[in-house]
């Protein structure tokens, strides 16, 4: 197999199902012409044409709504944010829009559109460009919500997330952008609500997502050296939570440290430790431990954005807690 | 007189009756939903076409199957306008399975997917991007559909409104964006809103044409209309209309007219358009006034079919609570 960036999985992905399937196509921001601010629609404008991979003006809004009223008339877009930041312009678009119209219209329109691009910090962009949106977004009943944190991941999840009938907002994360792995070339899917044990062990449960999985890793790693045993459980998707994978993992290791990188007040790692309470409770060996982001704006100075951010270090910091190592 | 005269060439007796008989509907509709809504049978918004009836009905008259309509939370009429039977919309004021969109949407959320009617939207500017999007999809599939955009004065001057006219200038997207100018943004008077109230202008920024229409004339507006819709079909040019109009009745049903006089409504109740449509088609001699009565009638009639229909219907089951967030099952939400 091809060893590939996430970035060009992601193509692969959005080129396969644009070849599948007439009515999807793209539009946002530099994803044409510019072939995207970060490469995912790379080569795109020159194989579909500007009809199907089209550059917006910066009008986050406007967009973001025409793309419901497309995919209300039959179309699927899939509609590139250059950040997940900007999304904020056109949230009312994704939440009174796109999330409620299946429910609001009882049935009569579903929304098959897809909404992606990056999520989470970036480095050094300071406080308006480093939201983690997961938690914003996963609120709101009639929204998926994936954040795949491999490149083949990425690519399955993308096209299944293409297929589905509802509105999808798929995170990526910059940062990830350059992980690289063997993806399968052509046709595969991994299932919206599907969860994937990213490494097995005994120990202790560690569930995260996106670029945190990456940080996630690392520490296993450390951590085994120490003769800790680490199960990396990646959820890949946020809403649905695959929660009889969790149940499982839970079941073996009766330890749990949940990693994101967004705030922990009102937060999906939140939501994924009150799930676990609830459903768990009788299996957990010691109170489940959260790894997040500090509460304040993102800093710019490169010491206090570090500071903000979870790390390796706070990640086996956490692992010790719950395994009463300290 | 002249105009109807116009219009009247160009239009069967058929024609004229029909457009007049749905603008009776739409007025009795909204006559008895107010009745209904004080009785508690009805709750929460509700928001009356009353007095607008020639914009929509003037409009809509010369959309294709095809074409795609979408509106505010002030959706009964257009609606009504599109031929949705009254008993489908009664019934979803009432809150009942039987209703347009099973009892979920209520007032403000209207659909009817047989007439490409995306809805009644709640957030004053946040339909501009579904309308825009529908035109889009015209394009896309060459199916030479044109695109109905329907807001009140009080969305000019949201940004979505001008973000979707420049991308609608920019892709040559065949969207008619009509301004229902009643006047009030609730109950703020334009001048008190809008810094610049000939909305018709505001098209020249975007390299659109605009027009303004007096729309509580249906002549005007059926005649109007007729031009312009086939212009955009052809050109694929977006277009901007401020259609002058007037609201009899609050801007729902909580509204107590605090900020406009009795005698300003009264001036516009003598020009009222199903008034002066009646008197003129009846003076031409295109319908008696005992035809008019018998439509009035027959139209009052349909109207509480739909009432009793609405009354007997059933609520959602319980099972309707958690149908229709999603379309596709993938297990535990």
């Amino acid at each position: 197999m091809p060893m590939i960036e996430m970035r060009e999985a992601l193509n692969q992905a959005l080129k396969e199902e644009m070849t599948r399937d007439e009515k999807v196509f793209i539009l946002g921001e530099e994803v044409a012409e510019f072939n995207g601010a970060y490469k995912v629609t790379k080569g795109l404008l020159d194989h579909f044409g500007p009809k199907r991979v089209i550059d917006t003006p910066i009008s986050e809004s406007g967009f973001t709504g025409l793309a419901v009223g497309a995919a209300m008339m039959g179309l699927r877009p899939v509609v590139e944010f250059m950040s997940f930041n900007f999304s904020l312009v056109a949230i009312d678009q994704i939440i009174s829009n796109a999330a409620k119209m299946y429910y609001m219209s009882g049935g009569l329109y579903n929304i098959p559109m897809v909404m992606r691009g990056p999520n989470g910090a970036g480095p050094r962009v300071s406080s308006q460009h480093s939201h983690n949106m997961e938690s914003v977004y996963a609120h709101f009943p009639g929204l998926r919500v994936m954040a795949p944190s491999t490149p083949l991941d990425a690519k399955g999840m993308l096209k299944a997330a293409i297929r589905c009938n509802d509105p999808v907002v798929f995170l990526e994360n910059e940062l990830a952008y350059n992980l690289k792995e063997e993806v399968p070339e052509g046709d595969y899917i991994i299932p919206i609500g599907k969860g994937d044990i990213k490494r097995e062990g005994t120990d202790v449960t560690i569930i995260a997502w996106s670029r945190m999985m990456s940080l996630a890793k690392t520490a296993a790693e450390e951590l085994a050296k120490e003769g800790i045993n680490v199960e990396l459980l990646d959820p890949r998707t946020l809403k649905p939570l695959d929660m009889p994978l969790i149940a499982e993992s839970v079941k073996k290791t009766n330890r749990v440290v949940v990693v994101e990188e967004g705030h922990h007040f009102s937060s999906l790692g939140a939501q994924v430790a009150e799930s676990v309470y609830s459903n768990l409770f009788d299996y957990l060996d010691s109170p489940i431990a959260r790894v997040y982001q500090s509460e304040n704006p993102m800093p710019y100075a490169a010491n206090l954005e570090a500071a903000t951010l979870p790390s390796v270090e706070k990640i086996i910091q956490a692992v010790k807690q719950v395994t009463y190592r300290n | 007189m002249a105009s109807v005269k116009k219009e009247m060439q160009s239009l069967s007796k058929e024609k004229m009756v029909e457009i007049l008989e749905k603008m009776l509907v739409i007025r009795y509709f909204e006559e008895a939903s107010i009745k209904a809504y004080q009785q508690k049978k009805i709750a929460g918004f509700l928001h009356t076409y009353i007095g607008q009836e020639a914009v929509g009905v003037g409009t809509l008259a010369h959309k294709l199957p095809q074409d795609s309509v979408v509106t505010t939370y002030r959706c009964h009429g257009l609606a009504l306008a599109l031929g949705m039977p009254p008993r489908d919309g009664m019934a979803e004021l009432f809150g009942k399975v039987t209703g347009c969109a099973r009892g979920k949407g209520g007032s403000m959320h209207f659909f009817s997917k047989a007439h490409n009617f995306l809805g009644g939207h709640g957030i004053v500017g946040g339909q501009f991007g579904i309308g825009i999007g529908a035109a889009f999809k015209s394009n896309y599939d060459e199916d030479n559909a044109v695109s109905f955009i329907f807001f009140g004065d009080g969305a000019t001057v949201q940004g979505t409104l001008h973000e979707t006219m420049n991308l609608a200038a920019l892709w040559d997207l065949p969207a008619i964006f009509i301004c229902e100018d009643n006047q009030y943004g609730m109950g703020t008077a334009n001048a008190r809103a809008i810094a610049n109230t000939d909305i018709a202008s505001k098209a020249e920024a975007y390299g659109m044409k605009g027009y303004t229409i007096n729309g509580m004339d249906l002549n005007e507006v059926h005649g109007r209309m007729g031009e312009i819709v086939k212009e955009v079909r052809a050109t694929r040019r977006p277009v901007l209309i401020h259609m002058k109009t007037y609201r009899y009745t609050g801007h729902s049903v909580s509204d107590a007219g605090l900020y406009r006089s009795k005698e300003e409504v009264d001036a516009y109740k003598l020009k009222d358009p199903i008034l002066a449509i009646s008197r003129e088609m009846v003076e031409a001699k295109v319908i008696s006034e005992d035809e008019f009565k018998t439509l009035q009638k027959k139209t009052k009639a349909s109207i509480q079919e739909a009432l009793d229909f609405a009354e007997e219907s059933p609520e959602p089951p319980l099972e309707e609570l958690t149908q229709h967030v999603y379309m596709d099952d993938v297990g535990n939400a």
